[in-house]
This record gives C-alpha cells, structure tokens and sequence, in this order.
C-alpha cells in the first residue's frame, strides 16, 4: 500500500503508468462517447412533453455531474498536497482546473440553449445557475491564482486553501432544487428509488455519465504527462524519453 | 502518521468545517433571498411586496387561462394547493406553458392583488416519458407522476 503511494510520487512512473492506462482507456472513452451520443440523440424516443428538445440532456447533464466531482477531485489533490507535500499531487490540481472551468462552462452554455425553449429564457438567477456561475469562478479563480505565483511551492499551497473552501459549494448546487424555490426541477436520477426518468432514456445517460467520467480521468491524465514534462524538463529520464523519440 | 502531518490534517479540516459553516449561515440568512420565486401562500400572508418587481410561482390551474380575441392578453391563476393569485400578462408564452403545468410570472402585484407580468416562464417536472408510456399511464387512469386521477 505504501510502497504505491510513494510510487505515485515519482514522476518518471507516474508518467509511464499513466501512458498505458490512456493507451486503452482514450479509446474505451472515445467509443463510449460516440456510443452514447448516437443512442441518445437517435434511438431514443422523445419526451412526452418537451419533444425532441429534451434530448441536450445527454450532453448537459454528464457535463454539469462531472464539473462537480471534477471539482472533489481538484480539492482532494490539494489537501493532499498541503498535508504531505506531495508535488504530484499539486501536478494534479493545477490540471484537474482547466477540465473542470471547460466542463462548468459547457453545462452552463447547453443549459442555456435548453433553458430557451423549455423555460422561454436563456438565463435566470435562479439558485442552481447562479451557484454553477460561481463554480465556473472557483475554477478560474484556481487558474489565475496559480499563474499569479512566481514561487510554485507557495502557489499550490494558496491554490489548495483556495479550492478547500470553494468545495462548500458543491453540495449548495447539489441540494439547491431541494432547497431553495428555483426554475430548476428536482433531480431525475435518484440512488434511492425509481428514478423519474423512463429507463429508455435512463441508460444512455447513464452510459454518458460513465463516458464524461472516463473523459475527465483521461484528460486529466494528458495534462498532468503535459505538466510533469514541462517541470521536469531538465531531468535525466525527460532527456532520454525526449532522445528515445518519445516512447516510454 | 507523523506529527507534523497530522497537524496540517487538522488544519485542512478545520478550514473546510469552519468555511462551510461560515457559507452556510450566510445561505441561511439569505434564504429568502435565493428563493427565485414566491409561493401564492407567501403572496396571501402578505410576504410578498406591492408594487415592487416580484415573481411568483405554482401551478397553473386547470380551465383559468383565458385568452383574448383581439390581442396577446392571456390571464390565468396561479396555484400551490394553498391560495391562488390571478395573473395578467401580455405576451408570447412559452411552448411549454399549459394548465396543470408550472410556471413562474415576474411583475408587480397592484392593488387587487393581480400579478400584472411582464415575463412568464414554463416550468416543468423531473418526469421524462416517452410519448406512448404517458399515453398507457392515462389511459390506466394514472398521471405523469403515477398518481391515482
């Protein structure tokens, strides 16, 4: 158990590990995707009452779920990085930030193309959308804050307080159709239950959800290779790779 | 686990408890606030404000939506089960707005107690359906939301 967590600090294994799981797990998700797109946008039957309208769900909804987690994932790393100094997993956080700003803002954007003819608007300040808006600048906030440090030790460290707290949050936007009066419907999927949505529609989502999932590990994967190479430049085993024409 | 780490862990919690309470007592004392709409039973108790920009939110009731020959006028009442409040509004609805389905009207309440709106949006449930499966549950007496009609 030890002897793994102390591999996952060398960056020449992390960045070899990493290279075999993306060798079968970018194609996996890239099927997964196509997959889930072709069966959700075509082979399902439109909704009862929103017609074919609906079906941005299948985008909308994967993205908006894993914005979320994205977001554990990115404050995790931090805590890690602030309690043990690992550096990899500041490696972590500064590449699991970008994905998650990227996917915040697709949720916010199809929302808003669904929100058009459903609702009649593009935008309200509703609980839930407001809440995702300043998710979107916890992300960037992350992002700049980063950048603004010469020092990356000190940058990591204000990065994780920052991210730490932000994580408040994400249970707020989880609980805010429950909470709060807002234009948004409570959920549809429930883990206790049967879910309000007809199985037919159920799945493909499902399928989607597990693909952005997989999109996201495997994007934060390519970052962190991109990340670990770029401070590691000047290393032997960056040198040799480099010499060896890139094959690890 | 060593000392100092141990310390740092402490510290990590600590942040993340004491910034969540502190965010969440801010939610707390803003919950009217965040509220995108009032209730008809808030509008009756006389928690929402006259004359002031508001919106409201409920159900449409069934046979209230009366549209006008000769111009976009629609009026309708707006329902929680509880009170009612009539609603003015002159407009494009949204294509999903209907009897028995939710909306939420923004406007300003005037002295009759009429929402005189200036934006009516649709709201829908977390019921996704194919068509035929809404079909069968009418026809076997149930509603979208498997109740009993």
């Amino acid at each position: 158990m030890w002897t793994f967590f102390h591999k996952l600090g060398s960056p020449p294994w992390l960045y070899g590990i990493s290279g075999s799981i993306l060798r079968w797990l970018l194609p996996l998700t890239l099927l997964a995707l196509a997959t889930g797109l072709v069966w959700g946008l075509l082979f399902t039957a439109p909704d009862f009452r929103q017609g074919n309208s609906y079906r941005i769900i299948y985008i909308h909804v994967p993205a908006a779920v894993v914005a979320l987690a994205g977001y554990y994932v990115m404050a995790l790393a931090g805590a890690i990085n602030l309690i043990w100094k690992m550096k990899m997993a500041d490696v972590a956080m500064r590449s699991a930030a970008p994905i998650g700003a990227a996917l915040t803002f697709i949720a916010l954007v199809t929302g808003a193309i669904w929100g058009k003819p459903t609702w009649g608007t593009w935008w309200v300040w509703d609980a839930r959308i407001t809440s995702m808006l300043i998710l979107l600048f916890l992300y960037l906030g992350v992002i700049a804050l980063y950048e603004a440090f010469d020092n990356k030790e000190a940058a990591g460290k204000a990065c994780a307080v920052l991210s730490l707290v932000g994580m408040v949050n994400i249970p707020i936007i989880y609980k805010s159709v429950d909470w709060w009066y807002s234009l948004h419907q409570p959920a549809s999927i429930k883990f206790t239950g049967e879910s309000s949505i007809d199985p037919s529609m159920l799945y493909p989502l499902l399928l989607m959800i597990g693909a952005f999932y997989a999109l996201f590990t495997c994007c934060l994967l390519m970052n962190m290779r991109a990340e670990l190479l770029s401070r590691e430049a000047r290393t032997n085993w960056v040198r040799k790779l480099a010499l060896s024409g890139g094959r690890d | 686990m060593h000392p100092v780490r141990k310390q740092r862990l402490y510290l990590v919690l600590f942040l993340v408890v004491f910034s969540s309470a502190a965010i969440g007592l801010v939610a707390y004392a803003l919950r009217g606030n965040i509220n995108l709409f009032f209730s008809p039973a808030d509008v009756a108790a006389g928690k929402a404000p006259v004359g002031q920009a508001l919106r409201v939110g409920g159900m449409v009731v069934d046979g209230s939506v009366q549209r006008s020959d000769d111009s976009l006028v629609v009026r309708f009442e707006i329902t929680d089960f509880q009170s009612t409040v009539p609603v003015v509004y002159e407009g494009i609805l949204p294509d999903l707005f209907g009897e028995g389905q939710g909306a939420v009207a923004s406007g300003e309440l005037d002295a009759l107690g009429v929402l005189q709106a200036s934006e009516v949006l649709a709201k829908h449930d977390e019921n996704y359906m194919p068509p035929e499966v809404a079909d069968a549950l009418e026809k076997s007496g149930f509603d979208h939301k498997g109740n009993a009609q």
